[in-house]
């Protein structure tokens, strides 16, 4: 079923190489996107539970914004209206990135910043869901505020939501794809030139959409790798909340559960 | 940087308009397709139900893990050939990009909706059912009267925010060359080459149809809290 992948192309490759070359942009946006969106996303979600208010106000600003317009809204906005904003010589300069590039940034910082806001909710529940006294006892000990967040909370945090941030994984994966609608060949772009080009539709998305499951297995086992290796002895182990099932308003809810387990 | 003119959208405001409804009509569809066929997938899991509870979570782990673009791709290229089989004499039967869409977000969406319910049936309280029984329910009116109703009333803000991400991945049609809101403003782009002002305005109308439906769940959340849910 799978023969005429390894056909010869109007270029000389193979069709499967075609696929091969898609998938190595599809890993690069989401590998490199998820640590932008990691960075910002933890940023922003500490600054949601600060008590300066115009940083509380900002972060909410950011995560409103990012997280209530669509993924292909933005990445039209960062591939289109962004070179057209900015003065005149940014904006050319901008527009003569060569094609595979001017296509890659764009969507890099698209799903970098929209994946972000996502992550932000994540870092705010978990923070939340860290009990009281671990802040008391932080000041008690004569920590300050940058000290508290920096050894206390944040690490804490982080371990109490690595459960939820599988499906965020997941989902910037899956966003990748939204790339092709401003012109990179990634993965799925691929598969319907292939389709295009050899009219053997079904093996063309086959083939993609086998590499995706791949690509979610492997994201979903090494997320539960991790939350094996930086659980926090006696919170429960997450079951529920591990599941990408979850839509995402779970898992707020499922962190906050394990926290009320961590105060046991 | 050119200047900003949205006296534009004088004239365009008709066209988006046409393009917003198409955007929220799917949005319904594909609400009530998927909440009816997400209960009815959540039900076959929850009772078991030998190898159809099989195929169904099969469907869902493999909808759930490949991007929404080319779920859409195979739907556009499958339902002709599957419709053909069905009712035609083997040959493809076209039905054109609107219904595939249409089709398509309802049983994409299926698949999420039977996920909440799923994890919502777990969380109803085992009393509920003994109770149920005590009062000679059948199985049928016991689910229909007592266990869905709170399944519902439990899940209804996880349900509604992900009503408002099926609304912005509504936009993913633009691949369908189909006229959404998106739609509508980039191909009025094209025609009139404001592009910068088609977008933004484009991204404003989605941010605050998807802000303010966000605020609701958040003080409907707030109104009715749940209370004695996670027993």
């Amino acid at each position: 079923m799978f023969g005429v992948l390894f056909e010869q192309t109007a270029d000389g490759q193979r069709y499967v190489d075609w696929l091969l070359s898609g998938l190595g942009w599809t890993l690069a946006l989401a590998f490199f996107g998820w640590w932008i969106a990691f960075a910002v996303g933890v940023v922003v979600g500490i600054g949601r539970t600060v008590q300066n208010r115009l940083v509380a106000a900002l972060a909410r600003l950011y995560v409103e914004i990012f997280r209530n317009i669509p993924v292909l809204v933005q990445m039209f906005l960062w591939y289109f209206v962004l070179p057209e904003i900015l003065p005149t010589s940014l904006g050319d300069s901008i527009k003569q990135i060569p094609p595979p590039w001017g296509s890659f940034f764009p969507a890099l910082l698209c799903l970098g910043l929209y994946t972000a806001a996502r992550i932000a909710e994540q870092v705010r529940a978990g923070i939340e869901a860290l009990p009281k006294g671990q802040t008391e006892a932080a000041s008690a000990l004569g920590l300050g505020g940058y000290l508290t967040y920096r050894h206390i909370i944040v690490p804490q945090a982080l371990r109490l939501i690595v459960p939820s941030l599988t499906s965020e994984v997941m989902g910037i994966y899956k966003n990748t794809s939204v790339a092709l609608t401003i012109g990179l060949m990634e993965l799925t772009a691929q598969a319907r030139q292939i389709s295009e080009a050899t009219f053997q539709t079904f093996t063309a998305f086959g083939a993609a959409t086998l590499i995706y499951l791949a690509l979610a297995l492997i994201a979903y086992q090494s997320m539960m790798l991790i939350d094996r290796a930086v659980r926090i002895p006696g919170s429960t182990p997450a079951k529920d909340a591990i599941e990408p099932a979850l839509a995402d308003d779970v898992q707020p809810g499922a962190a906050l559960h394990q926290g009320m387990e961590v105060v046991k | 940087m050119n200047s900003l003119d949205f006296s534009i959208l004088l004239q365009a405001w008709p066209y988006l308009w046409s393009g917003l409804l198409f955007s929220l009509a799917l949005t319904a569809a594909a609400f009530v397709i998927g909440m009816l066929l997400g209960t009815c997938f959540a039900l076959v899991q929850h009772f078991e139900v030998p190898v159809i509870a099989r195929i169904v979570r099969a469907y869902i782990a493999l909808i759930r893990s490949i991007p929404l673009i080319l779920v859409l791709f195979w739907f556009f290229f499958l339902v002709p050939i599957v419709l053909g089989h069905l009712y035609g004499n083997g040959r493809p039967i076209p039905i054109g990009a609107t219904w595939t869409a249409f089709i398509t977000f309802g049983l994409f969406e299926a698949a999420y909706y039977s996920e909440i319910i799923r994890v919502g049936l777990r969380a109803v309280n085992k009393g509920q059912f003994e109770a149920c029984q005590a009062l000679a329910l059948s199985t049928f009116d016991t689910y229909r009267c007592v266990i869905l109703p709170q399944v519902i009333r439990v899940a209804s803000p996880i349900i509604l925010s992900q009503t408002i991400i099926l609304f912005q991945d509504t936009s993913l049609v633009y691949v369908l060359s189909l006229t959404d809101l998106l739609g509508a403003a980039s191909k009025l782009a094209q025609l009139n080459g404001r592009l910068v002002e088609m977008y933004l305005v484009v991204a404003v109308v989605y941010l605050a149809i998807s802000s303010a439906a966000s605020q609701c769940v958040a003080s409907l959340r707030r109104r009715y809290p749940l209370t004695g849910a996670h027993k």
